[in-house]
């Protein structure tokens, strides 16, 4: 039983990162623009989180570190796609082969590094409850902060005004523009936005769950997030649930090999890849469900003026 | 204020010229980084652009790097011609490799040259198997083709490292995670003596005039691209977009796995876990680069060449990180997109927003027309004479 308890404890801990970035993606997805762009967000942005952690030993700057480095990317990113109106699908993948190259490049120094010892987090007296402590209340405050934001994304999108107005312009930018909002600016906020959500995500892989700098760590998270917010039809607290889902897929891969199931690691290693590809077939199966619930001016340009 | 102005059609001078621009805002930007590193950026120009081409042997050592990613990005161009997204193709070349490796691994001593077209088909074969696996996906659950063929990126590798790590390991290879070389008759055979150039150029040269036939002077090949560029028209024709999923799929995925085929029997010569060298990525900027046009594209793809030479003499004479390729091929497809710009747009000096000649003439001007669900016509180098103007 002790250990379902850390399983559970870990798939929540694997899902976070998932979580924050997925999250960040559905922002910028709800305002129109779709960014293939997050594997190489968040590769720089778990360099950036771990040098910074390195040099000033503080988590939090880490994380301040990364989200900034989402966010420089992001805004390059959002400035081609939106000002400049070049393809959105070329301009992230573009974005995803240079964040791969440059966290490879500007991280060479930094593979041999170790982080110190982390703290253990707990709640008080919370913490001690058996099995349902250690599973829920010993987590990073990341675990935390991951669930406080799916909360307020629902809020916010859905409860506030600015939250309408977002959604208005990835529907129907041509009706937001001419009610007089600035479509362009608002579009940019949200993938400025989702970058620093994807670099938090990715700060906090590097920083807290492996802790340790390699090439390509990130290793296609940035990919199944994108494909996450296409599970969870646009909803944020079905984008956490799939993020879990995916955390606990995650972790049964290292509990099936430390159970001594006779399959090749290799095997294993596949799961996550071949579960996103089976779950994304059942959800695309029915080209309507997704139509009515994708913003529906997802991906394409908006020329002002015409 | 600079501001930038629809032209009224798409300017023929910079669909040219903007890579050469994005090249040179590439050098700029690469200067600005070796001086950042303190390194002597005149000798980081040399590495990367004159030692790749100065001799003889260099030559000889583009065209090997260039040969693979030619030929992944001719049938790449295929894809992106027809609006499908395929990212993948280095899991179809990876593939294409697996299933040509094992081929190449039957040969013994009294084994044919037959076995050198089996193993170019096996390649093929394994190629449009793992290709074939978006299109199904695609077509019968709708599930999108670049998050499904990127995914199988990964399962290729993984499966890849099982062989390598587990039954195709050679016995007498010290336990390095390897198969053991293939017999010499199972090499690609190679142009000429002292180089490493094999008929895999000659096969890439073929394929580019092959598909510029197919592009410009078949009515299957205009079937093709017309649902990536006009989709209703494409329907109001007849012309079936399941079969231009198939079609383009089929034909990336034959393309990279024959690029995996002649890479593993050639250069390499064996199965290794470095099998996945990135050609299937950097392909994708090839073919952007090149215009999506089958002559473009071999400029673009020995340039792409030079890029992965240049990183590994900065590695081995500057002592920077051979991951410089990676930079310099992402910043490419960066300046490349913003440069793009230029195709429909003209930048002029405005106190004021500019207004339109004409009420709706942004609308009805072929070059910005609103792009709904086709790619980008500024990303595609049409020939003039293929196609009257719409």
């Amino acid at each position: 039983m002790e250990s379902y308890a850390l399983l559970f404890a870990a798939t929540l801990n694997a899902g976070t990162v998932l979580a924050l970035a997925a999250l960040g993606l559905l922002v910028n997805e709800k305002a129109g623009v779709v960014n293939l762009g997050a594997e190489g967000m968040m590769l720089c942005a778990a360099l950036a989180g771990f040098v910074a952690v390195v040099h000033t030993g503080s988590d939090v700057l880490g994380f301040v570190a990364g989200a900034a480095a989402g966010a420089v990317l992001a805004a390059a990113f959002g400035w081609l796609v939106i000002w400049l109106n070049t393809n959105q699908y070329a301009t992230g993948l573009a974005l995803s082969l240079f964040g791969a190259g440059f966290s490879a490049f500007a991280g060479i120094r930094y593979v041999q590094e170790k982080l110190p010892e982390r703290p253990r987090f707990s709640i008080p007296v919370l913490g001690d409850i058996p099995l349902v402590g250690p599973a829920l209340f010993r987590q990073h405050p990341m675990v935390y902060v991951a669930i406080a934001l799916v909360l307020f994304l629902v809020w916010f999108l859905y409860r506030s005004r600015a939250g309408l107005v977002l959604r208005s312009v990835g529907e129907s930018p041509d009706s937001a523009h001419s009610l007089g909002y600035p479509v362009r600016r608002i579009r940019l906020a949200a993938v400025v936005a989702g970058g620093a959500l994807c670099g938090l995500a990715g700060s906090y892989l590097a920083v807290i769950y492996t802790p340790l700098w390699v090439e390509g760590m990130v290793a296609g998270r940035g990919w199944i997030a994108l494909a996450l917010t296409t599970f969870a039809t646009w909803r944020p607290a079905r984008v956490l649930l799939g993020a879990y889902l995916f955390g606990g897929v995650t972790m049964l891969q290292f509990h099936l090999q430390g159970s001594g199931v006779e399959v090749p690691s290799q095997f294993l290693t596949m799961l996550p890849y071949l579960a996103t590809i089976a779950v994304l077939a059942l959800i695309s199966r029915n080209p309507a469900w997704i139509r009515i619930n994708m913003p529906a001016s997802l991906g394409k340009p908006f020329h002002p003026g015409t | 204020m600079l501001r930038l102005e629809a032209r009224p059609e798409a300017s023929r001078v910079w669909s040219i010229a903007s890579p050469v621009l994005a090249l040179a805002l590439t050098v700029v930007i690469g200067v600005l980084l070796f001086l950042a590193l303190g390194k002597d950026p005149v000798r980081g120009l040399q590495v990367f652009f004159w030692e790749p081409v100065k001799s003889a042997y260099a030559l000889g050592e583009l065209t090997v790097k260039a040969t693979p990613l030619l030929l992944i990005a001719l049938g790449l161009a295929v894809c992106f011609r027809s609006n499908v997204w395929n990212i993948g193709a280095e899991g179809q070349f990876v593939l294409g490799a697996i299933v040509a490796g094992g081929v190449a691994l039957m040969a013994d001593k009294t084994t044919g040259r037959w076995i050198v077209p089996a193993i170019l088909l096996a390649g093929v074969a394994g190629g449009m198997l793992w290709a074939s696996l978006t299109a199904l996906l695609r077509d019968r659950f709708n599930a999108n083709e670049i998050l499904v063929s990127l995914m199988l990126v990964y399962v290729a590798e993984q499966l890849l490292f099982y062989l390598v790590f587990g039954p195709w390991k050679d016995p007498a290879g010290y336990n390095f995670p390897q198969t053991r070389t293939f017999e010499s008759v199972a090499q690609i055979p190679r142009l000429m003596q002292g180089s490493r150039v094999s008929i895999g150029l000659l096969i890439a040269l073929a394929g580019v005039a092959v598909l510029w036939v197919f592009l410009f002077r078949t009515r299957a090949g205009f079937a093709q691209q017309v649902g990536g560029l006009a989709p209703a028209a494409a329907r109001y024709a007849g012309f079936s977009s399941r079969r231009a999923l198939w079609v383009a799929l089929l034909v990336s995925g034959g393309c990279a796995g024959l690029a995996g085929a002649l890479e593993v029997a050639g250069p390499i010569g064996q199965l290794t876990p470095y099998v996945p060298a990135g050609y299937g990525f950097a392909a994708i900027i090839v073919a952007f680069v090149g215009r999506l046009h089958p002559v473009g594209m071999v400029f673009s793809a020995v340039l792409m060449s030079m890029f992965y030479i240049g990183g590994e003499l900065a590695q081995s004479r500057l002592g920077l990180p051979k991951s410089l390729t990676g930079v310099f091929q992402g910043l490419l497809l960066f300046t490349l997109l913003a440069c793009d710009t230029l195709i429909a747009y003209r930048l002029r000096w405005a106190r004021e927003p500019v207004v339109p000649a004409k009420a709706g003439t942004q609308r009805s001007a072929p070059a910005t027309a609103a792009k709904t669900e086709a790619l980008d016509p500024r990303l595609r180098g049409d020939d003039g004479e293929s196609r009257g103007t719409a």
